[in-house]
Parts: structure tokens; sequence; C-alpha cells
């Protein structure tokens, strides 16, 4: 039997326990591949018809050097669309495609249901390939280092996006309309009316008036998180940036959500591909590839999280304490320690919880509900910190709260830094005012100087971005020759603003 | 076909070698090439370009990990190197290669030309080797087969061979010896001859950029010559011979006087390394300030009077210290701006060195 058609038997067989357990995918297409077509693949993020740029080129040219060298082997890519794309390496050993089309079924699983996924587009292999044709034709019409110089400005900058964006509702245009100016005063006869509408709550609501007077003459009226958005509304591009702009700028929405639920979505994979070889498919015979394969990928580092590991891991905690009755009132109350050992109301809620779960949570959330500190002591998780005078990452705490906060920190907005369009007319001269919200770090300075020549790029007149250094609340702007970096005094300027607001009131 | 890929990672190279977008070369990363790990195998990291964004700087290092250990006690299997994991994605990702194949990669990153052997007549090594046979020479070298022949030969044509009883008795006058003749090689010795300043102005990064630049220098050249040897000077005012640990770690004070290092040089070469056999390399580096211009021209004439005509090529790569450059560079190059056996160089950090050694070894000498 050809390796293709005993491949296609093994998929058959796992499909169908998949399904038999629950799970729910798209359909799901597997291509055999070659490890350096899989590499060329996997170089180009799962979609072979991509843009041309160099970045692809790195990509692959470590991936290669990496499996020649025996240091990383990709087993597996799957692709979020409808239908779903998976590829398979070739030369993998018989147990390992088992185990990888198993591992395949729950991250289309999850795919379909998490619903961060949910706005995702789904047709996104077709998509991909005219973002392909669309960048070549530029390329063609313009010049490929012009084009690709373009894409690597807009690639700089293509963490300014809003995770969030694609839930919010924005206000509409009833709410735009709605009368403004006059103070609403209620009915009343002249004796009642300083009563019945007090000087003080009308000045108040005068106050608020002109404030949002003020807000609204603000451009943009509120500060902007999708900076990419901003950008490609009011910067003086041409068609063509425009669209390449805005093709970066949807791709980078498009892989938001595994961006957010890396832990969810490796750990669900790694419990379902478990679940099915173990309780299904598995012959005595592979027991051992199998163990190793599996260790091998749930393997720990002493400096890293292995999201397979914490997210399998968690999984589990949770199935077994939804099985056993452990949450709830009644659990966290009770603190009889031997009881607590013994706990279990055989509820056997648990298959049913963690399916609850991988629909609506994503990594932060994940994490912060379910991570406890009976699971972070068994896990033997600890927080690290570099130390200068020895030049080594020591241990620094085991402290379960310590290395919550620090997971979280790291996951929340993947850990970078929040930054804003706050003035698109800063100083009245047209120029970009980017905020970077302070959470605890500083910024690179140096990369943060070279993402504003970006910036520039694509906005043509002076850039700048508010953020702290060394404690200092200072704007760093460049203007097409220098760099400066000038400290502003950050409470005269509120002072100053609340003033005029008074004024005007 | 050529596939999409390729034309992909063509891209990349060029950029890395630094042919398109030079802009983006300063975001490379992984170019250092460390070497470490054990004698003959080293590490090198895979070079990767990380584009520029606003992301947070490296204050307070931290992060999560998993496993054994104590409060305080260092996370296992992490180099001394500062900037270790906290996220994935920063590392470099490293490839353990052996010297031989890091040579070759040398080699073809930075497009060095092999090493012709200098004035071919003039560097030669006769070598015996056995290739012919004559009647005379010792019993140890005699061959038996041809000895036998002989004696054949004789006893047929002496009509005393009888196919039915072959008794073949060789006589003196039938033994063949083997002898030798002797070939003119082209010799294959080379000497590196490190030299640095040692003064007050160079600092311990100007030392390590030197040491790194070494390594390379001697595994290029030993992937070029069969012998290396390794002789190392170090100098302020005055210049001695010392051992390779000491070279790299020994800090004087003091002022700096090149011509000393040079002269010690001349005598060291003179004494053990006659230029009829050996391929001569010396190295010096320095930040440049030399005592006095006058001290800069005894260096210029021991370098045309009695070095650079026994040395292959003589490299001068002046290394970047807090007080800056030296005039010494500028020196040279305004003498012999024509003399390709001098050659100069600039190493203003560690990320110059690739530039410098391709400056230094990039003529083939």
């Amino acid at each position: 039997m050809s390796i293709e058609s005993e491949i296609r038997r093994i998929q058959v067989e796992v499909e169908g326990y998949a399904r038999e357990y629950g799970l729910d995918f798209f359909e799901t297409i597997f291509e055999i591949l070659e490890f350096d077509e899989l590499n060329e693949v996997a170089a180009y993020g799962g979609f072979p018809t991509r843009y041309p740029h160099w970045r692809f080129g790195m990509e692959y040219n470590q991936l290669t050097k990496g499996y020649a060298y025996g240091l990383q082997k990709i087993y597996e890519m799957v692709i979020n669309n409808d239908p779903c794309y998976a590829y398979l390496l070739k030369c993998n050993h018989l147990v390992d495609q088992k185990i990888v089309i198993a591992h395949v079924y729950g991250h289309c699983d999850f795919f379909k249901n998490n619903a961060w996924f949910s706005k995702t587009d789904r047709k996104m292999m077709d998509n991909m390939a005219n973002h392909g044709t669309r960048i070549r034709k530029f390329c063609e019409q313009y010049g490929q280092e012009r084009v690709e110089d373009f894409v690597d400005y807009c690639l700089t900058l293509d963490n300014l996006i809003d995770p969030h964006a694609p839930f919010i509702e924005r206000a509409t245009a009833e709410d735009r309309f709605s009368p403004q100016g006059g103070v609403t005063k209620l009915k009343a006869k002249r004796y009642m009316d300083r009563y019945i509408n007090p000087a003080d709550k009308i000045l108040e609501e005068r106050q608020r008036h002109a404030q949002a007077a003020a807000r609204k003459s603000k451009f943009p009226s509120e500060s902007q998180r999708d900076v990419l958005q901003f950008l490609l509304n009011y910067a003086p591009l041409q068609r063509w940036q425009q669209e390449v702009l805005s093709i970066i700028r949807e791709e980078a929405y498009y892989f938001t959500p595994q961006a957010q639920t890396k832990i969810m979505n490796e750990g669900w994979a790694s419990y379902w591909h478990s679940t099915i070889m173990t309780e299904r498919i598995l012959r005595d015979s592979e027991v051992v590839d199998y163990a190793d394969h599996h260790s091998g990928t749930l393997g720990t580092r002493p400096g890293q999280l292995n999201p397979y590991k914490i997210g399998i891991e968690l999984f589990r905690d949770i199935e077994d304490r939804w099985n056993k009755g452990r949450f709830g009132k009644e659990w966290e109350e009770c603190d009889d320690l031997y009881e607590k050992q013994t706990w279990d109301k055989h509820l056997g809620l648990g298959r049913e919880k963690i399916f609850e779960v991988r629909k609506v949570y994503n990594d932060v959330t994940f994490i912060d509900t379910f991570m406890t500190p009976e699971f972070m002591e068994a896990q033997k998780l600890f927080v690290y910190k570099y130390n200068p005078r020895t030049g080594q990452n020591e241990i620094a705490s085991r402290d379960t709260d310590q290395v919550k906060q620090s997971i979280l920190f790291s996951l929340t907005n993947f850990g970078q830094p929040y930054i804003y369009v706050h003035d698109g007319n800063f100083q009245n001269r047209g120029e970009l005012l980017l905020e970077h919200r302070w959470t605890g770090l500083e910024l690179q300075m140096n990369h943060a100087g070279d993402t504003l020549r970006s910036l520039l790029a694509l906005w043509q007149r002076p850039v700048h971005i508010a953020t702290y250094l060394g404690g200092k609340r200072v704007i760093l702007s460049y203007n097409g020759k220098e760099l400066k970096t000038t400290e502003i005094d950050a409470e005269r300027k509120e002072k100053k603003e609340e003033e005029k607001a008074e004024q005007k009131s | 076909m050529v596939r999409k890929i390729d034309k992909d990672k063509a891209r990349f190279d060029k950029i890395i070698r630094g042919r398109i977008k030079k802009d983006l070369k300063k975001y490379i990363t992984g170019r250092e090439m460390i070497g470490r790990k054990g004698r003959n195998i080293v590490t090198i990291p895979v070079p990767q370009i990380e584009l520029p964004r606003f992301h947070y700087g490296n204050n307070e290092q931290q992060g999560v990990g998993q496993g054994e250990g104590e409060q305080g006690q260092p996370l296992e299997g992490e180099g001394g190197k500062g900037a270790a994991g906290d996220s994935p994605g920063q590392h470099a990702l490293e490839v353990e290669v052996t010297l031989e194949e890091m040579a070759q990669i040398l080699g073809e990153e930075l497009e060095l030309p092999r090493i012709e052997p200098r004035g071919k007549s003039r560097i030669m090594a006769a070598s015996g080797r056995y290739s012919g046979i004559r009647k005379v020479g010792p019993e140890s070298l005699r061959h038996f087969k041809r000895t036998y022949r002989e004696a054949l030969k004789r006893q047929i044509s002496m009509g005393t061979y009888d196919p039915d009883d072959p008794i073949i008795v060789p006589i003196r006058d039938d033994t063949r010896y083997r002898s030798w003749t002797e070939r003119q090689n082209p010799d294959n010795n080379a000497v590196i001859i490190y030299m640095m300043d040692v003064s007050g102005s160079m600092g311990r990064e100007q030392k390590d950029v030197v040491r790194l630049e070494a390594f390379w220098i001697d595994t290029w050249l030993r992937s070029q010559y069969k012998n290396i040897e390794r002789r190392f000077i170090v100098h302020d005012a005055a210049a001695k011979e010392v051992d390779e640990k000491t070279f790299f770690h020994l800090r004087e004070s003091g002022g700096t006087k090149i011509s000393s290092a040079l002269e010690l040089c001349t005598s060291m070469i003179e004494e053990k390394f006659p230029p009829l056999e050996w391929n001569i390399y010396p190295f010096h580096f320095s930040d440049g300030d030399n005592w006095s211009g006058r001290d800069t021209e005894k260096c210029i004439d021991l370098l045309n009077d009695t070095l650079l005509p026994v040395c292959n090529v003589f490299c001068y790569g002046q290394v970047k210290s807090a007080y800056g450059s030296g005039q010494f560079k500028r020196d040279l190059d305004k003498v012999f701006k024509e003399d390709e056996r001098v050659i100069t160089s600039d190493i203003p950090d560690r990320d110059a060195i690739m530039d410098s050694i391709k400056d230094f070894l990039g003529k083939g000498k």
C-alpha cells in the first residue's frame, strides 16, 4: 500500500473517532509533502501562494538549516480555513502520522468553534492568493524594490492594531446625531425652577457638553488603537500603497486570534491527540514510539513555558475538577485539607466543561480563570529574573500570585505595548502623535526611533510618540532628518487643558 | 522550475550580504558568530533580520519557567550570556558545526578566495616518494616481487627453470630495492604572528573584538595551510612574547610604541621562521594611538626594509576604543596606499569583525 493511501486510511479512521468524541470541524484536506516542500509552506505561514517577501526566505533558511542539522522538524501545519488545510511530512513514521492527524483534528475543531476565531476570514486561502497576485502586480508596475520597501514599512507597524476591533460595535448614526448643544431643562414654574433644575447641575451639564464638543473638534475624536486603520483613512498614500497597507492589516488581523489562543489551541490539540491515541487507535507495537513523540512535544525547558504542556495540563485539570465537583462556593470555602484531597462528587461534568472552555476563552482569560495555586505548584512553575551580577537568569520566586501575574503580563496584548493614535493634527501642523500607555515597561528606544522612520514614510509629515523614559514623560519625534527626544511636563499640560475647558464653558 | 521560495531566499541572502537594502543591515542578528563548545565544535547562529517595532526594552527581564530548583538557582542549560530567552522568537537559532565546516561556511559567506601560497619557487619543501627501483639499497627496502621476477627471468633465459618444479633462487644480482625520487612541493607551513597593543586604552571590549577576529583568522588560515604556528606578542612601550592566554587577558597600562612590536616580530622571524620555509602572516591590532610621529616613521621603515619583503601580507586592524581611534591607520594608508602587501582595516565594534576579516583575507594572499 502506498504511503498516501495508508495515510488516507488512518485519516478516515481518526476522523471517525474525532466525531465520536464530539469534535466539530470543517472538512479537512490533508496534503502530504516532502520536507523542503513543507518548509516552504511553513515559511509562508501556511499559504503557499503568498506575496513575495524576503522574510519568507529568511524563515525558509532557518527551517531548512534547522532541519538539516537535526535541530527541529515540523511535523504538521494546520490552516484556519474552510475547508481546513493540513500539511503532513511525508517521511514521518506512521505512528507519527497518526498522532499528527489526531492533533490536526483538535486544531480544526478549535478554529471552527473558538469565539475568537469567529470573525476570521474562512476563505483566507483564496484571499491570500489574491493578495499575492496584487502585490506581484504592483512589483511589476512600480518595481520590486519600491514595493518591498513599502511592505517593510507596513510590517514594522503591523502590531499596531486593535485585537478586539472585530468585536466592537461602533457608535451608530443615531448616537452621532443626538442633540448635543443645549442643556436639557425640565419644565417648571419659575419659582420652582431652581429646585427642579438646580444651578450646579446645569453648570455640570454645560461643562460636559463643552468637553464633548472639545473632544469632537479633536482629530481623532477619541484615541484610536487601530493605528493601521487610521493611516489607511488619513495618510496621504497612493492607491497601490493603500492596497498594500490594507493587505498587511488584513493579514495581521487574520493571525491575531492564533496568537491570542496559542496555549489553548495547542493544549486542546494535544489533549485530543493523546485521548484518541491512547483510547482508540494506538497499537501495542507503537506504544514506545508514541510515548517518545508525545513526551518530546510536551517536554519543558527551564527558561520557557511550553504552551503544549501548560495547555494540555490545564485542560486535564479542568476536566478533573469538574468531574469531581471541585469548583463553586462550597469548594472554595472548604478549608479542611483532608476533605479537599478526597473531594469527589462524581459529577462527571469534565468533558462538557472543557468543550465550553474551548468555545469562549482565550489564553488570558483561560489562565486567569483556571490556573489555580494547586495547579501552579503541581506544575512547578516559577518566575525567573535576570541577575545582572551573575549574568544569568535565576529562579526568583515560586509564589503563585507572582507566577500568574507574570504569565498574564506576558500574554496581555501579546506582551506588547499599548499604542494609540492620540492626535492626527498635532501642534495644528498635521503632524501625527501616537501615545504609548504606561504598563510598567519602557519601549526599546532604538527600535522605537526606527519605527518612527517607517511611520513617517507613510504619514509624510513629522511623527511623534509620547512615551516614558527613565521615569519621565517624553515625546520622541522624527521629522525626516533627525530624531529628537523632548521631555514634557505632563502636569502643566493637563492643567492648561483644564483651564481651556473652563474658559470655554 | 525556480520555486517561489528560492526567489525570496535569494533576496534574503542578498540583504544579509549587504548587496541590497543596506538600511536593513543593522537589524541583522546572529551575525556575530561566536565559536564555543569544545575543541572542534562551534555553534553559529543562523542570521535573522528583526524589523524594528514598538516593543518593550529589556529593562527588567523576567519570565515564567517550569521545573525543579531552589530560589536563586540559575536556570540550567543556559549559557552565561544575558538576553537569554524571555520570549521565543528572540532566540537566534544556533547550529553546531565542526571547525572545518565552519571555515567552509566562512569562506562562502565572505566569498574568500583560496590563498595562493607565496612565490612558488621560493617556498619549496623537498619530499621523497618511493617511486623507483634500483639495484642497491638497504635490505629493509628490498622489493620482494621484483627480485623474484628478476630471478625468474634469469633462470628462464639460462634454461634452469622447470615449470613442473618451479623453484626459484635469487642470487645477489637479482635483488632489487625500492628507491625514492625527490619532488619539489610548495610548502604548506604558515605562521601567524599576532601583535596587540595592550596599553591602557585597550579595554576588555577591544580585546574581545581582537579575540573573535583572531579566532576567525585562525579558522580560515588553518583550512588553507597544513601546519599553522601561532605566536603572540603584546606591547605597550616595550614588547614581549607571551602565550595565547596571556595575550587575550593581559592588561597593561602605559604608552604605545608600535615599533617595539614590529622589532620583536622581525627578530622572531629571523630566528625561527626563515621566510624560505614559512608563509608569514603578521597581524597587528591596536587602537592606533602611537606614541609619536617619529615612532610611526620608524614603523614604516621597519615594514619597508625588513618585514614586508618576507611576509605574505601585513595586516593592521584598528580597534576603536573608548578614547577613539588614533592616527596610525591613516599614516599607514598614506604610505602604503599602492602597496598590496599592507592591508589595514577599521574595526569600530563587534559587528564590523566580519567585514574586516574580509578586508584581511579577501585578497587571497
